[in-house]
């Protein structure tokens, strides 16, 4: 049996096709990725399958159990972490812990083991109200109260969004450790440099998911020769790129610009026709996720 | 100088006992992309807020655009253009109500008004959308006009704030080649984010911990004198020492 299992999925709110016929499944145990911008859908696939809401059409299983018929039975195995801080900012730290630990009928010494690599780093705080914590505290105490039921499959909705680069890094660390655990772990980002932390990632865009693989095998989908470019003046080195013979794509990419190009590329060529700009240089490179999601996206 | 814009020297700022930016010195060019990272209560806020001149030094001496932080707060707010990825721009006015509410904040005549905006329009080829509503406009549109309004009255320099968080990696692109437009036509860029990968856009960039710029370089010059890969990478060696957290 699957984790996660979402055949053909649709959900539209008014004229906003949110998604669009989805399909995907994850495996027991596996830290899978949804990596897509704002508007891509996955507040919205992660509210159904939460049994927040419910597909104009499609079908979907979380655990065995069927989203629309079953969603008691989801709710109690499932922990979930909306985007958006939804704890009571007048409550303590403790005091929410407690709270949802008596939501779902447990005690937080039966799970206090599993919730403790996490709630450790918070405990100090205990009695500070969950309002006055920092960013990267909030998002702890979040997911202490997520897993507080020792849920099979864990949904969390964009965990690292606004946090700085070494809050982040933790935060994935501590999934890793619940992936240990044994626990399904379903988890969205904006942000193409979290992807390597997944075992498996769908690239996800307006309501549809554009490929789906592991983040080390994604990048060989990108079959295009690709160099990175650079030279005193960036600006001008786009405008004047693109006019070379072969290029398909300039785009920024960084301190460089990356050049997609076809077979009648040329490098001596390139360097000849740019000669005017100075501190010209340009190497071939590998393709990152970023650039098989444009590609994919302008598919 | 006439090439400084912006320039800082022991800037300081304390509530209290709380010394939350401590004298922190930089120049930064015309026309140049400059990064201001720093982690979550590093201090980059409240030195932002003095250089935009909304908040007042405790010590130390600043100007930009040749306006002095400490005296000529007002000139400075007229002079400069900001963008935050949050609340830029007004919903529920249309896309020309926006461009002639925000000319006018900062000043310009009605007739300036008109012929900037339409410029603008067109630039951006937004001139079917003049009169949709912000609201109803895609994100990465949005993110765009945000910022050509935040240039409407051609500042010296531009303060974006995290200006391309959440948006897909094609508009983010587009919205990059704006700015290097911009710097390439003299306009300076002032930008904070968390997302190291858009610090490998910046001409040069700083790092803030604890209220202290820790380096400050070229993204190259830093992968250099750290080993490091990223940007990322050099920015958890810096910032995994914080000792304050928000």
């Amino acid at each position: 049996m699957e984790a996660i299992e979402v055949y053909h999925i649709s959900k539209r709110f008014g004229s906003v096709q949110a998604l669009d016929s989805v399909s995907f499944t994850v495996r027991p145990g596996e830290l899978f990725g949804l990596i897509g911008p704002d508007g891509a859908g996955k507040t919205t696939l992660f509210r159904l399958l939460t049994t927040l809401l419910t597909p104009d059409s499609g079908s979907a299983k979380v655990d065995g159990y069927d989203i629309v018929r079953d969603y008691l039975a989801i709710r109690s195995h499932v922990g979930y972490m909306p985007g958006r801080f939804s704890l009571y900012p007048d409550l303590t730290v403790e005091e929410n812990l407690d709270f949802f630990a008596a939501l779902f009928g447990v005690t937080v010494e039966e799970s206090y083991d599993l919730v403790a690599p996490v709630y450790k780093q918070i405990e100090p705080f205990r009695k500070r109200r969950a309002g006055k914590l920092s960013g990267g505290m909030k998002q702890k105490l979040a997911l202490s109260c997520a897993l507080i039921h020792r849920p099979h499959v864990l949904f969390l909705d964009e965990p690292t969004t606004g946090v700085d680069a070494v809050s982040r890094s933790e935060f994935w660390d501590m999934l890793a450790g619940l992936k240990q655990r044994g626990i399904t772990i379903l988890v969205s980002t904006p942000y193409m440099d979290e992807a390597s932390r997944c075992d498996r990632i769908a690239l996800c865009n307006e309501g549809r998911i554009l490929g789906i693989d592991t983040p080390e095998d994604i990048v060989h989908r990108f079959e295009e020769r690709l160099y990175a470019i650079r030279a005193d003046q960036m600006f001008p080195l786009l405008a004047q790129a693109r006019q070379v013979e072969g290029v398909m794509e300039c785009y920024p990419f960084g301190e460089t610009h990356h050049l997609v190009a076809d077979s009648r590329f040329d490098v001596g060529n390139f360097v000849q026709q740019l000669s005017g700009l100075d501190g010209l240089t340009i190497r071939p490179v590998e393709p990152t996720i970023e650039d098989v999601f444009i590609k994919w996206m302008k598919r | 100088m006439n090439d400084v814009v912006i320039s800082v020297h022991d800037l300081t700022k304390r509530f209290g006992t709380f010394t939350a930016v401590n004298r922190i010195c930089f120049d930064v060019f015309r026309g140049e992309i400059f990064g201001f990272l720093g982690a979550n209560g590093a201090g980059k806020t409240t030195a932002m807020r003095m250089l935009c001149g909304l908040s007042y030094p405790s010590s130390g001496h600043g100007t930009v655009a040749g306006f002095d932080v400490r005296t000529e707060g007002e000139q400075i707010k007229r002079h400069i253009g900001y963008m935050s990825q949050r609340f830029s721009l007004y919903n529920d006015l249309t896309v020309w109500e926006n461009m002639n509410l925000f000319a006018g904040i900062y000043g310009l005549s009605k007739r300036e008004t008109e012929a900037r905006s339409l410029r603008l329009l067109d630039r951006l080829d937004f001139s079917a959308e003049k009169g949709t509503l912000v609201g109803s406009l895609p994100l990465g549109w949005k993110q765009k006009l945000s910022f050509a309004i935040a240039t409407i009255h051609r500042p010296e320099v531009v303060f974006l704030d995290e200006p391309t968080g959440g948006v897909d990696p094609v508009t983010r692109r587009q919205f990059w080649e704006m700015i290097y437009e911009a710097a390439d036509h003299g306009t300076t860029i002032f930008v904070t984010t968390h997302y190291m990968d858009e610090a490998e856009y910046c001409s040069r960039v700083s790092i803030m911990v604890d209220g202290e710029i820790r380096a400050l370089d070229t993204p190259t010059r830093l992968k250099e004198q750290f080993a490091a890969q990223s940007m990322d990478e050099v920015f958890r060696l810096l910032a995994r020492g914080a000792k304050r957290g928000e």
